[in-house]
């Protein structure tokens, strides 16, 4: 086929699944971030698992009904919900190239996701000095795994986001840089997937 | 989309790229769809709004709508031919923690049940 051929040829309406080429760096990067993200929904999968099982098995110690504070837990939601929520407004103004708006939704992101970690850590505490630490029970056991592997995250996420709030202002908002906020912002929204879960199974159900 | 001279790419999870101002309204949304779906969890869990034996499962479809609200408002996750592959990978994903979950609670609720009782004697 001759260039002047190629030239005339009709342009192709690219159907997506790669038709169109190699994709962007962006496109390829945030691809691979949802494969990563996808891997760590299996693995709270199993931790989900465990705890349907183990859920009963108090061993004479509390169950979650004697546990659980529900209101601690609505607030930990909202806290985690409207952070998600400005995590999203700080994505789109990064896009824009709104460097002060995008700062101002960061500090609130972080504020909230730290505000949800100390009541987390608060009832840690409380719950190991009224004797009902990780050791008690298999109850407690998989309850202490599976709410401290997703709290773990979350800590992950404000040190990823502390990184990124620094490399904004040292850097500006480069091409690079914006890929790492892309990839932050699925991260936060993932781990507020896995809160849903959480606060359904281990405390609405666990808590009747 | 016969006669749309749109030319699709593969599209970035997470992004909104078409609507610049959709976007901000897509946020606002999803956020009030989830406190909604939340508050209604936290309501169905502690009263007796819905038939007690059935409020697990009213539990369950709450969760799932709300992962669902996360992903379609949150992570424009959508269903136009340039997000294949993250439907894709998403549906691969859901497969793999159905086996997980399912094969896991089937198993270890089967050994359970074949566990023999612990003698008197070993009990504390």
């Amino acid at each position: 086929m001759t260039i002047a051929a190629i030239d005339a040829a009709p342009v192709e309406r690219v159907r997506g699944r790669g038709g169109g080429g190699p994709a962007s760096t962006r496109t390829v990067v945030a691809y691979g971030f949802w494969i990563f993200l996808l891997s760590d929904f299996v693995l709270f999968s199993g931790l989900f698992a465990a705890h349907a099982v183990l859920s009963g098995n108090t061993a004479g110690g509390p169950t979650g009904a004697e546990l659980f504070n529900l209101r601690n837990v609505f607030i930990e939601t909202m806290c985690l919900l409207f952070s998600s929520y400005t995590a999203g407004l700080g994505a789109l103004s990064a896009e824009r190239r709104r460097q002060d708006r995008f700062l101002i939704f960061a500090v609130l992101t972080f504020v909230l996701g730290a505000v949800f970690l100390v009541i987390e850590a608060r009832e840690f505490a409380r719950m190991v000095a009224e004797g009902a630490g990780p050791g008690r029970s298999a109850f407690l056991s998989s309850f202490f795994t599976l709410v401290g592997t997703h709290g773990v995250h979350v800590t992950g996420g404000l040190i990823f986001l502390l990184y990124l709030m620094a490399q904004v202002v040292a850097k500006g908002l480069r091409p690079n840089v914006l890929r790492r906020l892309l990839c932050f912002s699925l991260f936060w929204h993932a781990l507020d997937i896995v809160w849903v879960g959480v606060f359904t199974l281990v405390y609405l159900m666990g808590a009747r | 989309m016969d006669g749309d001279d749109r030319v699709f790419d593969d599209r970035t999870p997470g992004v909104e790229e078409y609507e610049p101002t959709a976007s901000y309204l897509s946020y606002t949304a999803g956020l009030g769809f989830a406190i909604l779906l939340t508050i209604t969890s936290f309501v169905v869990a502690q009263t007796n709004l819905l038939w007690p034996p059935g409020v697990p499962m009213g539990l369950i479809v709450l969760a799932f709508a709300q992962i669902g609200v996360h992903l379609v408002f949150f992570l424009h996750l959508g269903s136009g031919p340039d997000h294949t592959n993250n439907v894709v990978a998403l549906a691969f994903g859901c497969f793999i923690i159905f086996l997980v979950i399912a094969g896991s609670v089937l198993i270890i609720a089967n050994l359970n049940w074949n566990m023999m009782d612990m003698p008197v004697s070993l009990r504390h």
